[in-house]
């Protein structure tokens, strides 16, 4: 009797060890959220103390690596918001319709073809697409522009703004799609029991039930389209150019966080830090989008009580 | 006639045709949706493949080889002046190696097919060259007399970088890759694996795991070169692990991946009923044995279909790799994880700088590989999906 519940007691001590070594390992997740916030606002800050951080949000002229250096990131700002803008016009209705036709149109067979063709667009490599870019549309969106007498820049903020978009379409199709296929079947059969065409049915139903959902998918896109370095590390520009223009060159966050970061500069040297003043950014933005798009999918999920997502 | 009926019609709708009509429209706008993507890899792929074929072929040409001591000193006495430009750098500088190996050679002067220069390659294949006319007048002799052919490029496959187009090849790189993606497995699939049980099994439901999960679908959706801060800030600058090398490329690989991990190993974990873990506990079994000996390996496939995509998705990731510094010029194949190193997506972006037209077909071709590795790795988890997937 004695020995089962010492084995018992070593039991239940060992089942404690295990979770809290489980619970540690979850702890690394933590760990390295804060690690990123750390990393970056530590050497930011070492920034703004060489720099003002007034005229980082709102100066107009970026021209690091020179005497009197000035940081004014809103160009590199503008730059980001434009490519993104393009991509986003792109990926928005060709993934939303890809979703709707794949989960509303779509034969199980096509379903079965076409679910890997997205796949195939997710799994190419973003330097793959940034050499596409480069190498391929540049010259392509060039050449045509030149035809009608327009001339354009060969890192024109349009290339990159086009690949991106078709490198978020399965990020938007894919979640579109899950949103899409769990709203409740009596839905749609109510709409079209009164009368109403298919397309009117996914329009003026399916769709704004599945709205939460699909905004929560666009920001997500948007958040990896801002994040997207080798693209237009690749394609678009290297200089802080302030204009809407989407035929000039223009440069993102990213593309200055990685040219300052593979600098020959010296580590403690305001051209270097800028980087990480970008980082911190990039990171406050996409935070502030992936949690609005958390929360979004939770109020779909709350609505429609569906755990597939 | 008809409209008569149609008036009397209670439920006619007069704009019932123009409904219809934009009914069809919306049906093939969504298709072409889809046709938009797929035309794109038809344009894509045929694209690489086109630019990328040719960098398997290297053009060699075939001339008479003075071995003496005097060559073997400075080896550009080797060849005739006539053909001296045509053969490649990288010859040259590797002849007196060669001839040190091979003694037997000494003072003969055999015909041997010799690596050619990569404009001589360009050319050869109808690619812009800078080649003069003279030099071209050269080669269109030798090609007359069957001198010069292409042959399969064996140095593209086994050799690392050079700054010498036509010696240059993608093994070092992809090598490093394996090393990298080694260190990143390591780390990234027990602990997502730990974390996936954690949560699904055995954490209480409050404020702080909610908090966690909110955490990990953030972080799932940070971009990915702010890894590559924190991999420089923490591994590097913190830890002074040495830069460029697999181990901290890997390590933030797997930061990377991990969430990834954790999200499909804990819907894999969720499609396994209840009714297996009640009937464990009926047994008598402790929580973790229920888990270990149940749940998991009833999960695994679904485990590591996820862990497949993740881990592909950090192959071809470059971003953070950069910013850790694994952009170096490595000409030798790295043998340690803590050696200098660089992986398939920095070897393309450093060769896509490159302004020779050689660069740049290999670029295409070192692609090609790339996506074969990649896409494979995704087939064979939609695959594993497919088989192994359970319904309850």
């Amino acid at each position: 009797m004695s020995t089962l519940t010492q084995n018992n007691k070593r039991r239940v001590l060992a089942e404690k060890l295990i979770e809290y070594a489980l619970a540690a390992a979850t702890g690394i997740t933590i760990l390295t959220t804060f690690g990123i916030l750390f990393s970056i606002l530590f050497e930011a800050i070492e920034f703004f103390k060489l720099q003002s951080f007034f005229y980082f949000m709102t100066g107009t002229e970026w021209t690091p690596g020179v005497e009197g250096a000035k940081f004014g990131a809103v160009p590199i700002f503008t730059g980001t918001l434009v490519i993104t803008f393009i991509a986003i016009i792109v990926a928005v209705p060709i993934g939303l319709f890809t979703a709707i036709y794949l989960s509303e149109y779509a034969s199980k067979k096509t379903r079965d073809i076409a679910k890997p063709i997205i796949e195939t667009l997710a799994g190419i490599p973003t330097v793959v697409y940034g050499f596409f870019a480069a190498i391929t549309v540049a010259p392509f969106i060039v050449n045509s522009f030149a035809s009608i007498g327009i001339e354009a820049s060969f890192n024109n903020a349009l290339a990159s703004g086009l690949v991106m978009g078709i490198m978020i379409v399965p990020i938007i199709a894919s979640m579109s799609d899950d949103v899409i296929s769990s709203v409740p079947d009596h839905m749609r059969k109510g709409s079209l029991a009164l009368g109403m065409t298919k397309s009117e049915t996914i329009k003026f139903i399916v769709l704004p039930a599945a709205l939460p959902g699909i905004i929560s998918a666009v920001l997500l896109g948007l958040s990896r389209a801002i994040g997207e370095t080798m693209i237009v590390v690749m394609a678009a520009g290297m200089r802080a150019n302030l204009s809407f223009n989407p035929l000039e060159d223009m440069t993102t966050v990213t593309v200055r966080i990685v040219d300052a970061l593979t600098g020959d500069s010296a580590f403690d040297s305001p051209d270097t830090l800028s980087a990480f003043a970008l980082g911190l950014a990039l990171f406050v933005f996409t935070l502030i989008l992936n949690i609005i798009s958390v929360y979004t999918i939770r109020v779909f999920k709350e609505k429609y009580k569906s755990s597939n997502l | 006639m008809s409209n008569n009926i149609n008036n009397h019609n209670p439920f006619y709708d007069p704009t019932l045709k123009k409904r219809h009509l934009s009914d069809k429209i919306f049906k093939y706008m969504a298709m072409s949706a889809l046709l938009i993507s797929v035309a794109f890899l038809l344009v894509f792929f045929t694209d690489i493949i086109s630019k990328g074929l040719p960098s398997y072929k290297q053009a060699y040409i075939e001339l008479p080889v003075k071995y003496n001591t005097e060559t073997v000193a400075d080896s550009s006495f080797a060849i005739d002046e006539k053909h001296y430009e045509l053969v490649s750098r990288a010859w040259y500088r590797d002849m007196p190696k060669y001839v040190s190996e091979n003694p037997e050679v000494m003072n003969k002067t055999p015909i041997e097919w010799v690596l050619a220069d990569d404009e001589v390659d360009q050319y050869m294949k109808g690619h812009q060259n800078t080649l003069t006319d003279e030099q071209k007048t050269v080669v269109e002799e030798l090609k007359k007399q069957g001198k010069v052919e292409s042959k399969f490029n064996t140095l593209f496959f086994t050799t690392g970088d050079s700054k010498i187009p036509e010696n240059s090849g993608f093994l070092a790189s992809a090598v490093g890759s394996i090393l990298t993606i080694l260190v990143c497995i390591a780390f990234a699939f027990p602990i997502g694996v730990m974390s996936a049980i954690y949560l699904e099994e055995f954490k209480k439901d409050n404020k702080m795991s909610q908090l966690i999960e909110i955490n990990i679908n953030n972080l799932a959706a940070v971009p990915s070169i702010l890894f590559g801060l924190l991999g420089l800030a923490v591994f590097i600058n913190f830890f002074g692990l040495p830069r460029s090398s697999a181990l901290v490329g890997g390590l933030t690989l797997a930061l990377m991946t991990l969430p990834v991990i954790i999200v499909s190993g804990r819907t894999a974990l969720r499609s396994v009923p209840a009714s297996i873990r009640q009937a464990a506990y009926g047994l008598g079994l402790t929580k973790w044995q229920v888990v270990k000996d149940h749940v998991l390996p009833l999960g695994m496939p679904g485990i590591l279909t996820g862990s497949i995509i993740g881990i592909a998705r950090a192959m071809g990731e470059t971003a953070p790799l950069i910013i850790v510094g694994m952009i170096a010029f490595i000409p030798d194949i790295p043998t340690s994880f803590t050696q200098a190193a660089t992986v398939m997506p920095a070897q393309i972006f450093t060769w896509a700088g490159m302004p020779e037209g050689a660069y740049i077909e290999r670029v295409s071709g070192a692609i090609m590989v790339l996506l074969a590795i990649l896409l494979t790795m995704n087939a064979v988890a939609i695959y594993f999906r497919k088989k192994y997937e359970i319904k309850w």
